[in-house]
């Protein structure tokens, strides 16, 4: 008896679970979006917060070094947020030049400078230096960054642009409260600061 | 040698070929153990990368019309946020304050033990005037030396704390100002 039990073969089909498996994996591939690498390294203050930031209709503010970099989600509401500034300050940008905007990291860059930047290779624009959104009050560019992408995104999505300040945690705190002056004077009260995790017992 | 060349031999030969094809399972242990690996790594990027907020709200800055609304000293505490993690805190108005300025450190043991002090406290005081509801009012005041990691540790103290109330406000008394610079 135990003889015969013993010489069963113990092998399971694993076909079935393979093919499974592969499925699910090949979805997560798919669903996963590549991180884009940030134009602006900067190391978040930590919160026990835990509410997470929206995927979509939201636009970021990147503070650091006392730059600003505006960054934006949606390919398409980055591409229409172009075209409505480069009406406003006279800069002609080529459908070839939105579509790999839409597909670039945060800018900090004068619009007027734009050109140059969005014809750089991801690694040279990285090393580039970028100075930073222009924010005073002669020349608000980061006005009208955030105003226009506002207006495109109702315009494509139909919802109000959420704002998320992301801040270095070294930034004196007048330049923080320079680009939250910014963002009143638009009448947006409610925003979001982005943090890290912090442990439970703190 | 022999057995290897199928395509010129006899048709005996080819059965036999046949026969040694029938048992071809491969094993796909390992292949399934890998996928699942992969699996469990795309998921947890795709969900544990996405970063953390906080909300804040601010009061409309054209709207003077509340600006002018009494509030009861007993129910406020003012921080003052100032340079090198420096923090001064003081309860009710600064010329009579109900506790006088004090310097307090971030963090559990620091000014969140004040905070649920005080707010232990003005619950008692409202309670005892019959309005439970009014709870404690916290006005944040971050100097120009203060980082923005200051005032993400002090709004993350006002969530711990679950203060009601609380505002940060700009501006700053010359008394104010001395009071983060002297000691």
């Amino acid at each position: 008896m135990a003889g015969k039990s013993s010489k069963k073969a113990v092998s399971i089909d694993m076909t079935a679970m393979c093919d499974v498996s592969f499925l699910l994996l090949t979805f997560f591939i798919l669903t996963a979006t590549a991180k884009i690498p940030e134009a602006l390294p900067v190391d978040t203050p930590q919160s026990t917060v835990q509410t997470k930031l929206p995927e979509t209709d939201l636009a970021t503010l990147t503070i650091g070094k006392g730059k600003v970099f505006f960054d934006l989600k949606g390919r398409e509401v980055r591409k229409r947020t172009l075209e409505l500034m480069g009406q406003k300050y006279g800069v002609e940008f080529t459908d070839d030049e939105k579509s790999k905007f839409a597909l670039m990291e945060g800018i900090g860059v004068p619009i007027q400078n734009l050109k140059q930047l969005i014809g750089m290779k991801t690694a040279e624009r990285s090393k580039a230096g970028q100075p930073g959104v222009p924010k005073d009050s002669l020349d608000n560019q980061l006005a009208d960054w955030v105003q226009n992408a506002r207006i495109a995104n109702i315009q494509l999505n139909d919802k109000e642009l959420q704002i998320a300040i992301k801040g270095d945690a070294k930034e004196e705190y007048p330049s923080i409260h320079k680009v939250m002056d910014i963002l009143q004077d638009q009448k947006i009260n409610s925003f979001s600061l982005v943090t890290g995790l912090r442990g439970k017992n703190f | 040698m022999a057995e290897l060349n199928t395509g010129d031999s006899g048709g005996g030969k080819d059965k036999k070929v046949r026969s040694k094809k029938q048992n071809s399972k491969v094993d796909l242990t390992a292949m399934v153990d890998l996928a699942f690996l992969l699996i469990t790594f795309f998921m947890l990027t795709t969900t544990l990368s996405k970063p953390q907020s906080m909300n804040l709200g601010l009061p409309d800055k054209d709207d003077k019309s509340d600006s002018n609304i009494k509030v009861d000293e007993n129910r406020t505490m003012t921080i003052l946020l100032g340079k090198d993690n420096k923090l001064v805190r003081y309860v009710g108005i600064l010329s009579k304050p109900l506790a006088a300025p004090k310097d307090f450190i971030y963090g559990k043991e620091g000014i969140r033990k004040e905070l649920l002090d005080r707010k232990a406290k003005v619950l008692a005081y409202s309670t005892a005037k019959g309005k439970p509801k009014n709870g404690m009012i916290v006005i944040i005041k971050p100097s120009k030396k203060c980082t923005y990691r200051n005032l993400v540790d002090i709004l993350d103290e006002m969530a711990i704390v679950d203060v009601p109330t609380y505002a940060i406000v700009n501006d700053f008394s010359p008394e104010e100002t001395k009071l983060l610079e002297g000691k």
